[in-house]
């Protein structure tokens, strides 16, 4: 009662300052520095001084309300939801739970013989471990923040159709003979850790504590990657991507997918970046391939995982995962 | 008193070390703090998201960084 009594004033105060700040912005940029309006430096300003309150507010705000859902999800209770499932109903769920379950890259290899040794099949997994960084909510608030629901809701959609998809075909392969031999020999589990039940105040500090380590560490990439976005905004002329991202230009998918995988940016740099360029021409479908690739692929990961994988089984994830986000790319470039 | 920190080297996983030796070093207890980076001796105690703690055997936290309160209410002080 006390929270609700102490929430409702804090998000009425926060939904008041949101709305205000694109009336703020042009304040700032034209009246009080006084730039003359339809100027490059006045454009970059304004879009950096209105979108980078924005999107932090808009972090603060989800990072909150997910730390609360995923006060209910602990990695050992999605185990326990998937074992024993059937493996088509296993990869969606799997996908689905990636999304609410907290999971960082650095417990992947701990979380991957977690599942492995409870019986959930490897495709299962992968469906996990592909979903669970790749549709984050920091992705989503982004996009939503800078380029509206649908954009939001298309690489949400897509990026949990291709974890279970992904996951699902891995699963085809047959793989269980590329883990590391080790792994198997492991009896895990039996030391199992029950959770205490939360009280309310628990998932609340949670979920501040959520909000404190990853606006924290994410605040200066977003300021950054909108620096970045403004002076893209303001300064490169209207359609200069369009020859080198447009639609027309068909081989820029599979290039931005490659270029995608060695550059590990979390999603609060590489988004406002990817709002400015598709701002000056470049194809919906190039840019979503760009950023899934980015985010989703990433060599630290697969350095991670190699301590459980074998080299071909790294491959057949990054491959299929690849071949996923390739297919996004084309199908908006063709749709949209 | 054996006290065990399981994390492969992420930031809160050292985090999680620095404070546990100092609850340690506060309560005044001779536990001894071990921070174990091995994958496969980390999977063994049935963990599987880090950072996780291991005292005497029994595992306490996993997943978060505890407090200074926390740790020194498993050393009993």
């Amino acid at each position: 009662m006390k929270y609700i009594l102490v929430g409702v004033p804090l998000l009425a105060a926060w939904f008041v300052i949101y709305k205000s700040l694109a009336a703020f912005s042009k304040f700032f940029t034209y009246k009080l520095l006084g730039l003359p309006a339809g100027s490059h430096l006045a454009h970059s300003i304004e879009f950096f001084i209105y979108d980078t309150p924005k999107v932090l507010m808009l972090l603060t705000l989800v990072v909150f309300g997910v730390g609360i859902i995923r006060s209910f999800f602990t990695p050992d209770r999605t185990r326990r939801i998937l074992t024993g499932k059937r493996e088509s109903l296993g990869n969606i769920l799997a996908a689905l739970l990636g999304i609410v379950t907290p999971f960082c890259t650095c417990s992947a290899v701990p979380l991957f013989i977690g599942f492995v040794t409870a019986g959930i099949p490897l495709g299962v997994t992968f469906s996990f471990l592909i979903s669970a960084p790749m549709v984050n909510e920091i992705a989503v608030v982004l996009l939503y923040g800078l380029f509206g629901w649908k954009v939001a809701g298309l690489y949400l959609g897509t990026g949990l159709l291709i974890a279970m998809i992904a996951g699902w075909t891995i699963g085809r392969f047959h793989m269980e003979g590329h883990l590391e031999e080790w792994v198997y020999q492991i009896q895990s589990g039996e030391a199992g850790y029950e959770e205490p039940e939360k009280s309310w105040a628990d998932r609340i500090e949670y979920a501040t504590d959520a909000v404190r380590d990853i606006v924290g560490r994410v605040w200066i990439y977003v300021v950054l990657g909108i620096a970045v976005g403004a002076a893209i905004h303001g300064y490169v002329p209207e359609g200069f991507m369009a020859s080198i991202m447009g639609k027309d230009a068909w081989w820029s998918v599979p290039a931005a997918v490659l270029i995608g995988i060695p550059m590990y940016s979390n999603a609060a740099g590489i988004i406002p970046v990817v709002q400015a360029l598709l701002g000056k021409g470049a194809a919906l479908g190039t840019v979503l391939a760009f950023m899934m690739s980015v985010i989703a692929l990433s060599l630290p990961e697969a350095i991670i995982l190699r301590k459980v994988l074998k080299p071909t089984l790294i491959a057949a994830f990054f491959g299929v995962v690849g071949f996923g986000i390739l297919i996004v790319g084309y199908l908006f470039n063709v749709l949209i | 008193m054996q006290i065990k920190v399981l994390g492969p080297g992420c930031r809160k996983c050292h985090e999680t070390e620095k404070i546990v030796k100092e609850a340690v070093a506060e309560a005044g207890s001779d536990a001894t703090v071990e921070y174990i980076t091995d994958i496969a001796e980390i999977a063994r105690q049935g963990v599987f998201t880090t950072p996780a703690v291991v005292v005497d055997g029994t595992v306490k936290s996993v997943g978060k960084v505890p407090s200074k309160a926390e740790v020194k209410a498993w050393l009993g002080k």
